[in-house]
């Protein structure tokens, strides 16, 4: 094996048992920053060791056992040096017993550890930061590669985040009751910012935000595994699955979006809409109330389910935004709703909609609202206003292709032959 | 990236010989292993070539051939379809898999854009159409 290959190996490996061997240290010695810093200790010794002696047969309990060796080392430097003992607040000897006693399979090491990442005591960046590196697997390097950022600045929202959790004493654990449904909707936002963060990138490494899509959703699955009875999080695996099957559709060959209605959907993904569907199913029947991510899931689906642009079922959409509005009410999907509404109805039964949000101070400076807007003028023969609301998103948008764009717009219906 | 990993016959899959109940608990627990790690996405076992068809087609027409077939390697019992990261990771799961005697192969599955396929025309028209609708909020 070249160094090249089995460093392929490692980097594998770390990626299957990372969270796990993270989870588990974390659980042994109570804090997730030496936890981590355990794990990698053991990464490195693979690094070292495996290109030689090749991959052992069992490499999760390999880096675990390495693991453990380390943390023990650490325990008694630690009893050298009282002030970081404090830190800590362990004694000693209770640790030493905790870190040698076998680590059981324990599932809930894992969900614990993902409440752990993304607690609100940790600013959402951190929270995203953590969550990747600690269950994701990823390096500072990919993450800061896959959010534009300088590497540094990663490294240092990381040892902050570890910082801010040891220093808050936060307890490793799965929140019960209701700050059970508080946490897991921090959990939730941000897996699904991370899948944003992929999924809405135009610029930047294009190889690298697909994987973080595929990492949101990988991270999806994991909770759905762990948390089976959760009906949002089946609903936010099935919308992830749901967009992301459109993936290889959204995108020219020179990375300009197309449009939903627009795309190919012969370069769908059918199993991840099958997979998707089959979320959405689970999440529906979990609860008889759609939470956001499952009436967006649905959306989704009815997209999902035609095989044409045509064949859409703009009334059941109408109807899925009138819930979005009602479980998740927002200016935004109330300007949805009216776009879909425009595709059921026709333009004069959007427009009313359209011109009762114009009051909203939320969208005062959205373009996309003056845009929606104009194209309903437009459709409705009145030219002259479609222009004014065509300019006036031009001087709104900061994007300067989309700005020639509604220009352009502008000036074709003013400059439209009509007689 | 997709895989699909491969699971050759043998004579005992051909034969129609069903697994233990050992045997099936030990793959239920690994696949479950896979659901965990979020990296399934199908996994299917196979019935015997006796109990499939072939279907040839020529210039002539299409011939319909029933099972079973002979090369008992060259037949397939059963597939896995994961989404992982690499090759690698694809090698490091399947390395669990709790086979004793079987041999596996392990296959990337094509996506669209592995056919190369060009920026044509239509393409470049329907981005243009796009930059002047409004409807973008529906999906990107």
């Amino acid at each position: 094996m070249t160094v090249t290959e089995a460093h392929r190996t490692i980097d594998a490996v770390w990626r299957i048992e990372s969270a796990k061997l993270i989870a588990a240290l974390t659980r042994m010695v109570r804090d997730v920053g030496l936890a981590e810093e355990l794990a990698q200790d053991a990464l490195v010794a693979a690094l070292e060791q495996w290109p030689a002696s090749g991959v052992p047969s069992n490499p999760g309990a390999w880096l675990m056992t390495i693991a453990k060796r380390r943390a023990i080392d650490h325990f008694r430097h630690v009893k050298m040096a009282e002030r970081k003992h404090e830190e800590i607040g362990l004694d000693v000897e209770t640790a030493r017993q905790a870190i040698e006693v076998e680590p059981d399979e324990v599932p809930d090491d894992l969900l614990r550890l993902i409440f752990t990442a993304c607690h609100p005591v940790l600013k959402t960046e951190a929270r995203v930061a953590l969550t990747l590196r600690l269950l994701g697997g990823l390096t500072t390097d990919e993450i800061a590669r896959a959010f534009l950022v300088p590497e540094a600045t990663v490294a240092q929202r990381i040892v902050r985040a570890k910082r801010t959790l040891a220093q808050k004493k936060v307890p490793f654990e799965v929140p019960v009751g209701a700050e059970l449904a508080e946490r897991l909707g921090s959990v939730l936002e941000v897996v699904y910012l991370i899948f944003n963060e992929g999924y809405s990138a135009t610029a930047g490494d294009d190889l690298m935000r697909p994987q973080l899509c595929a990492d949101a959703i990988r991270l999806g699955r994991i909770l759905a595994g762990l948390a089976p009875t959760e009906p949002e999080v089946f609903g936010l695996l099935a919308l992830m699955e749901l967009q992301a099957s459109r993936v290889r559709a959204r995108v020219t060959a020179d990375g300009e979006p197309i449009l939903l209605l627009d795309q190919n959907r012969a370069k769908w993904d059918r199993l991840l809409i099958n997979h998707g569907l089959a979320a959405l199913e689970r999440a529906e029947s979990l609860a008889p109330a759609r939470g956001p991510y499952t009436v967006q899931a649905a959306i989704a689906a009815c997209h999902a389910r035609a095989g044409a642009s045509a064949d859409t079922d703009w009334a059941r959409i109408v109807a899925l935004y009138g819930e979005l509005a009602r479980v998740a009410p927002s200016p935004v999907v109330e300007l949805n709703r009216a776009v879909a509404v425009s595709m059921a109805s026709g333009p004069a039964a959007a427009l009313p909609l359209v011109d009762a949000l114009a009051e909203s101070p939320a969208l005062a400076r959205y373009h996309l609202l003056s845009t929606v807007r104009g194209d309903l003028l437009a459709k409705l023969g009145r030219t002259e206003e479609a222009r004014v609301e065509f300019e006036r998103a031009a001087g709104m948008t900061r994007n300067a292709r989309e700005r020639d764009v509604l220009l352009a717009r502008a000036k074709e219906v003013s400059g439209a032959p009509r007689d | 990236m997709k895989f699909m990993v491969l699971v050759k016959a043998s004579e005992e899959t051909e034969a129609g010989v069903l697994p233990t109940e050992q045997e099936l608990t030990a793959m239920g627990k690994f696949n479950e292993e896979l659901v965990k790690a979020g990296v399934l996405l199908a996994a299917e076992g196979l019935h015997p070539s006796s109990k499939g068809v072939r279907l040839k087609y020529t210039n002539e027409g299409t011939s319909v051939i029933d099972g079973p077939f002979a090369e008992t390697k060259e037949l397939l019992a059963g597939f896995w379809i994961l989404d992982v990261k690499s090759r690698e990771e694809a090698v490091e799961w399947l390395k669990r898999a709790p086979f004793e005697d079987a041999e596996i192969e392990i296959r990337q599955v094509f996506a669209p854009e592995d056919f190369g396929e060009a920026y044509t025309p239509e393409l470049r028209e329907a981005e243009e159409r796009m930059r002047q609708q409004s409807a973008e909020q529906h999906g990107r």
